[in-house]
């Protein structure tokens, strides 16, 4: 399934001196996708794109910090 | 000219009274890629950009202005009624010593802002990269913050500016798709 978060293992030596964090990730947010706009793509209500931060759902991509990860679970 | 309309793009809320978040904030303040930095970047480099997206860059660079303004409300509620013992446990003694609890343009690590983050080439593709690059950095920037936070109230505006970063970077992609557009297209947006 299509998901703006990646992830790779790097690569962990035996001698590392802190314990490994062996994923890592990094966004790609969903402007690396698109292009030019096409016309005619789906909004949100504007009240709801207000608080969004924008009026297009392809483009919306909330970030949750590690802190709410427990309450909003899928935020990345 | 501009108008000023005397409230937030978006509402502040700060639930807890950690005046550290504000010592990370104050990187999207007087930072090298914050607001201040893309606010003044965009603002300059409109006047010698075709035509065609003089526009989007007085737009974006305004907005940026707003964001700042964000940024600064945030920073001041951390920090107004912080007492002189949080603010050391913060970091942020050296600041007050230099400045009480004033907002001041300088990055995270305390170095003052300078002209010499933002560049106008005068070449439009060369600016517009910078400033597709300048939102990504932002972008990136709001998620360290976010990370580092643990007040839900405050990632909220983060968020919202962090998607603006997004938003942005899309339009700068598009302004550069328009300059390169081909003479006698047929196509029309």
């Amino acid at each position: 399934m299509f998901t703006t978060r990646k992830q790779y293992e790097p690569y962990v030596s035996p001698f590392d001196p802190c314990p490994p964090i062996r994923v890592k990730t990094y966004v790609t947010a969903p402007n690396q996708y698109v292009g030019f706009q096409p016309p005619n793509l789906p909004q949100f209500p504007l009240h709801e794109a207000l608080k969004k931060g924008t009026l297009w759902k392809i483009f919306y991509d909330p970030y949750y910090g590690p802190y709410e990860m427990k309450t909003k679970g899928d935020g990345q | 000219m501009w108008i000023y309309e005397k409230k937030l793009q978006y509402p502040v809320r700060v639930s807890t009274c950690n005046p550290k978040l504000a010592k990370y904030l104050i990187e999207q303040y007087g930072g090298a890629d914050g607001e201040l930095a893309a606010a003044l970047r965009y603002l300059n480099q409109r006047y010698t950009i075709p035509d065609k997206v003089m526009g989007l860059l007085t737009d974006i660079g305004t907005e940026e202005l707003a964001h700042l303004e964000m940024i600064a409300t945030m920073v001041y509620k951390l920090t107004k009624d912080a007492t002189l013992e949080q603010l050391k446990e913060a970091g942020l003694d050296a600041h007050y010593v230099d400045h009480d609890r004033a907002l001041f343009y300088h990055n995270a690590a305390g170095v003052p802002f300078t002209a010499t983050y933002i560049q106008a080439k005068g070449d439009p593709i060369t600016d517009l990269y910078e400033d597709i690059a300048a939102e990504e950095k932002a972008r990136a920037t709001y998620q360290w913050i976010i990370n580092m936070s643990d007040d839900p109230d405050l990632n909220d505006g983060l968020r919202f500016l962090r998607e603006r970063e997004i938003i942005h970077a899309q339009r700068f992609r598009e302004a550069v798709e328009i300059l390169k557009e081909e003479r006698d297209r047929k196509k029309f947006f």
